[in-house]
């Protein structure tokens, strides 16, 4: 079934008894031509991206949970090309376009809103960042505009721009940034790889990856054996979990990141905002709920469940920048597992065991990438080559040396 | 999550700091190959359940301190001085 507003009109007038699931439940079959453990953003849009660039459908995406039940159910939403490392730029700068012509494409209201991030800056020091990064951003062919105070203090007039310890001095300004509906991305990718005949088999957890003599020859799950010869693993903070039982292991730590949403409000913050003082970014849902989130509470856990402390410095710095939301209450916090790499960038590669491929260590910032990830990694799933955005995403980068540091914190896990 | 520090006794976990797993604590000698680098800075275990890490009581005595401790539950089992165990 196609969506459009014609079906909308023909639906009401039958009682809206003619719609139907947005895709099938299928028995898992004994093989596949490529099997994908994840059933996230991440392995929905591979699935997706296999079937519609390289024409493939003999295709399975195991779930252990639900469709889009992990991370991509539990962020912060922004979508953004803003990065200023080479390896990065490129990689983000390819996945916003994908972003762009997405809803289109899928036939699905992803909800896609390109209403602009602002990343303020309060030192000279950082504006001077922020003009490299915003160079590198145009020179990477994405937008990118460093506003003064004043031009910051017209469009935000709601910050504390004189803030005694923090005062505003200016934006860059990232205007084809923004956020989108994050359900409705993984629902639009399983829905979309599922009419191209992706097989989408829920509550069906790997519990092990055969191997014979170095190469992959197929998978043992909850609901039995399936043989495949390629398999590519995308389970972001369980990647250590599943990569074990193939003898991996990762340069990866799994950490918490808690995110908040206050009641629904009346429209007051069109934008994104991110706080260049505090770890503290901000955007309101098209629901009315103001959303926004931090740091991660830098212990390892796998609890998907923060605890105080980074909570209330979040609130902390949220009331150093914006004092207005102080009377919104907060609604519900959340915590999503991230898989943190050594340089904070992720991995998009193949394995030591042949037909063994990994999608991992996106940190905080997997639900941007969604698209480009998925299109990278069906490029190397279907090719056994790595697609150009994506080529830098190497698992042996540290071991070489060849590291991707945005941030330039150094090898620690939790610092990115 | 509150830490019971062997010095200072049971405090609040805002005034620890996390590091990471123990590895830390087992540094290559000098002269030792680019992969024992390469695990010791960069690879993990990364267990779903017990781990062993170190945190550093940086608002009370200084120490660093080895913990025992759950990341599914985030249950502390034990807290010792890192010293200790590298002695």
């Amino acid at each position: 079934m196609r969506f459009s507003a014609l079906e909308i009109i023909k639906q009401g007038l039958i009682g809206n008894t003619g719609w139907r699931p947005h895709w099938r439940s299928p028995q898992p079959k004994s093989e596949y031509d490529i099997l994908i453990i994840g059933g996230g953003g991440h392995g929905l849009a591979t699935a997706y991206y296999l079937a519609r660039e390289h024409g493939l459908s003999n295709i399975a995406v195991l779930e252990k949970g639900y469709l889009g039940g992990g991370n991509v159910g539990r962020n912060t939403t922004i979508v953004r090309a803003n990065y200023g490392m080479p390896g990065n730029s490129e990689f983000y700068s390819h996945s916003l376009k994908l972003w762009e012509g997405l809803e289109q494409e899928l036939n699905y209201n992803a909800m896609m809103s390109q209403r602009g991030i602002y990343n303020l800056f309060h030192s000279d020091g950082q504006r001077d960042a922020y003009a490299r990064r915003g160079n590198t951003m145009i020179t990477q062919g994405d937008d990118a505009e460093l506003l003064d105070r004043d031009a910051v203090r017209k469009r935000l007039p709601y910050l504390d721009h004189d803030n005694a310890r923090f005062p505003v001095l200016g934006a860059l300004y990232h205007g084809r940034g923004g956020t989108a509906r994050h359900d409705a991305v993984a629902w639009g990718f399983a829905r979309s790889a599922d009419q191209r005949g992706v097989d989408l088999i829920q509550t069906c957890e790997v519990t092990g990856i055969d191997i014979d003599k170095g190469r992959v020859t197929g998978v043992q799950t909850t609901r039995g054996a399936i043989r495949a010869k390629t398999v590519g693993i995308v389970v972001a903070g369980r990647s250590s979990q599943v990569a074990a039982m193939a003898g991996l292991r990762l340069p990866i730590e799994s950490h918490i990141l808690q995110a908040f949403v206050t009641e629904g409000l009346k429209p007051c913050i069109d934008t994104v905002v991110t706080f260049g003082m505090g770890h503290f970014y901000i955007s309101q849902s098209d629901k009315g709920g103001l959303v926004f989130g931090g740091d991660l509470d830098f212990y390892a856990s796998y609890a998907a469940r923060g605890n105080l402390p980074m909570a209330e410095h979040v609130m902390e710095a949220g009331m150093a920048l914006m004092p207005m939301i102080g009377q919104a209450r907060v609604l519900r916090s959340w915590g999503g597992i991230m898989d943190m790499t050594p340089d904070g960038s992720p991995i998009i590669d193949k394995t030591p065991i042949e037909g063994l491929y990994l999608n991992a260590g996106w940190c905080y910032g997997g639900f941007k990438a969604v698209p480009g990830s998925g299109y990278s990694f069906a490029h190397l799933l279907a090719t056994g080559t790595h697609h150009a955005p994506a080529a830098r995403f190497r698992l042996d980068r540290f071991a070489r040396g060849d590291v991707i540091d945005e941030e330039a914190t150094g090898s620690q896990h939790n610092l990115h | 999550m509150r830490l019971t520090c062997p010095v200072c006794g049971d405090r609040d976990r805002r005034e620890f700091t996390y590091l990471g797993h123990e590895t830390y604590l087992h540094r290559p000698p000098a002269g030792a190959p680019a992969e024992a680098w390469d695990a010791y800075l960069h690879l993990r275990d990364n267990p779903a359940g017990l781990t062993r890490e170190l945190w550093h009581h940086g608002s009370g005595c200084g120490a660093w301190l080895l913990v025992e401790r759950d990341t599914v539950t985030h249950d502390i089992l034990s807290v010792r001085l890192a010293r200790e165990d590298t002695a």
